[in-house]
């Protein structure tokens, strides 16, 4: 057996923005900072402890400004970026960068203007413009009219469709599933519980997707302080233990997917994650999945194993994934319902230490083991994360 | 103050290795690539070695331009350029040679009911831009 992360890293800080949704006159990096400032705050770190920074490009800015802008010289820095489930991977490489002695505390940020587009302050409009490329995408997939995750996410939609039976109002049942747990939140985008028929008659962007099957638009940010578990015990919060981690990557374009039904980077990075906890699917009491889009929580519990092939849709129609049933799912109301600045992975993990904390908007009674299976690009990028409030036995 | 204009249809550059592939699609056929040296398994976008095997022993062929409706989702905000189209198929075609690529159907409403997955497709091309002819796909004649 060779050496393993479980049970050697633990979360002692954690947090989101102040504020979230839509917040005015904030960049990127200052509402990264903001969310960096509630997590030290949170476990109550000394700033000058922390010696390690991981984080993607904010607004395109380097790794060099948000160290430097933190006032932090750290000695590792990582900042992997391959889309939305990026701090994922991070919490993986400060999982094993703070194992392995090369930083003993380190902070995985990120914050994101996505709706107010506060990192464009004082620039001129250059929507009009478009640079010319030869990239792949620009070659084979932009002279379609492809604009943006809408357009291309959900290209496997109707093939799953065609091969597994699941029907337009299975996959609107996947908000509504959502909207039950969102429950009001103020904290949410779009706090209110939603109907099949609501889904279903909502304004159409994308066939099959409406309005309600897409994500919202939100400015927001979030904070991760991660140590050693021996250290995690000189901390005033309950530790958040990591079980097992993964990540893969399949293809920069949705059109060279292997398998329209199926992400192929989602099969890898779970494997690894279970393999390395120890734990089986049948452990696993609370589960968040990346939804920039509502087929992702049914290709979610099918590729990471929680749920037999073509069983997802109607495992999320019955009620299983909403409040009371056997597998809670994307308890926060999700991309869907909660926020989603553009990468989402940050909060995915965010709602699985509240809950692992106890703490979540609406708690889940005795959580133990939480998994996040996050998505980056277009099923381009996939990151997986077990972790549970159970101290190493 | 510069006028709000909307942006042109975005128009493929052809790089090192794909240069081939819109020299042909210039003269209405479409090219891809296989490899010698791993059992002559098509595949695509173009690379100049086998994504397969790394072999550089590869080479160009002329597709016989027929394939299958793979998937597609019908978009109803257009991206720039595409007003005039929406709603549009963005669409998936599976070649008989087995590569995939990303297209718009032709020739057909695109309508979820016409649209059916599977079905008979052919290339056809059409100049975007001067000099620049670029693959789309109909319903195959029958």
């Amino acid at each position: 057996m060779t050496d393993s992360i479980r049970y050697k890293v633990a979360v002692v800080g954690a947090a989101e923005t102040t504020n979230i949704g839509k917040v005015d006159g904030m960049s990127s990096l200052m509402l990264a900072a903001d969310a960096a400032m509630n997590a030290i705050r949170d476990c109550g770190i000394d700033k000058s402890k922390i010696d390690g920074v991981f984080s993607t490009a904010l607004g395109g800015i380097s790794l060099v400004q948000v160290a430097h802008y933190l006032g932090i010289t750290p000695k590792i820095v990582d900042g992997t970026s391959v889309g939305g489930t990026s701090f994922l991977l991070h919490v993986r490489h400060a999982a094993a960068a703070v194992a392995l002695g090369y930083c003993e505390y380190a902070l995985v940020l990120m914050g994101e203007s996505g709706y107010t587009r506060g990192d464009n302050i004082g620039l001129p409009d250059l929507r009009t413009e478009s640079a010319p490329s030869n990239s792949i995408g620009a070659q084979f997939e932009a002279p379609y009219g492809t604009f943006g995750p809408t357009t291309s996410f959900g290209m496997g939609i109707l093939r799953y469709m065609q091969e597994y039976g699941l029907t337009h109002e299975q996959l609107a049942a996947v908000p509504v599933a959502q909207s039950k747990w969102v429950n009001g939140n103020p904290r949410a985008l779009r706090p209110n519980e939603v109907t099949i028929e609501d889904v279903l008659s909502s304004r159409m962007i994308c066939y099959p997707l409406h309005i309600l099957e897409c994500c919202v638009v939100t400015d927001a940010g979030g904070a991760i302080i991660l140590t050693t578990a021996d250290r995690a015990k000189d901390f005033p919060t309950k530790p958040v233990y990591i079980l097992g981690t993964g990540e893969s990557v399949e293809t920069p374009l949705v059109s060279q997917m292997e398998d329209f039904t199926s992400s192929k980077a989602f099969q890898v990075a779970s494997t690894k994650a279970f393999d390395e906890a120890q734990v089986s699917r049948s452990d696993i009491d609370h589960m968040m999945i990346y939804d920039a889009f509502a087929h992702l929580p049914i290709y979610g519990l099918e590729d990471t194993g929680m749920v037999g092939r073509g069983e997802a849709g109607a495992f999320i129609a019955e009620g299983h994934t909403s409040p009371g049933g056997k597998l809670p799912l994307n308890t926060n109301g999700g991309g869907l319902c909660y926020t989603h600045s553009g990468m989402y992975g940050m909060y995915l993990m965010q709602e699985s230490i509240r809950q692992l904390r106890g703490e979540a908007y609406n708690q889940v009674p005795d959580v133990r083991v939480s998994f996040c299976q996050g998505v980056g690009g277009m099923f381009a990028a996939a990151g997986s994360i077990i972790w549970t409030n159970e101290p190493p036995h | 103050m510069t006028q709000q204009q909307s942006r042109p249809k975005p128009i493929p550059y052809p790089s090192a290795e794909t240069q081939m592939f819109w020299d042909k699609a210039n003269e209405d056929e479409l090219w891809i690539q296989r490899c010698i040296d791993c059992g002559g398994k098509p595949y695509f976008y173009p690379r100049f070695f086998c994504p397969t095997c790394l072999s550089t022993n590869v080479e160009w062929f002329k597709t016989n331009g027929k394939g299958k409706l793979h998937t597609y989702m019908i978009n109803h905000r257009p991206a720039p350029g595409f007003a005039d189209e929406a709603p549009y198929a963005i669409a998936i075609v599976e070649l008989d040679e087995g590569v995939r690529m990303m297209t718009n159907i032709r020739g057909i409403e695109n309508l979820p009911e016409n649209l059916i997955l599977d079905m008979p497709l052919e290339v056809m091309f059409e100049e975007i831009a001067t000099g620049r002819k670029v693959p789309y796909w109909k319903p195959m004649a029958s």
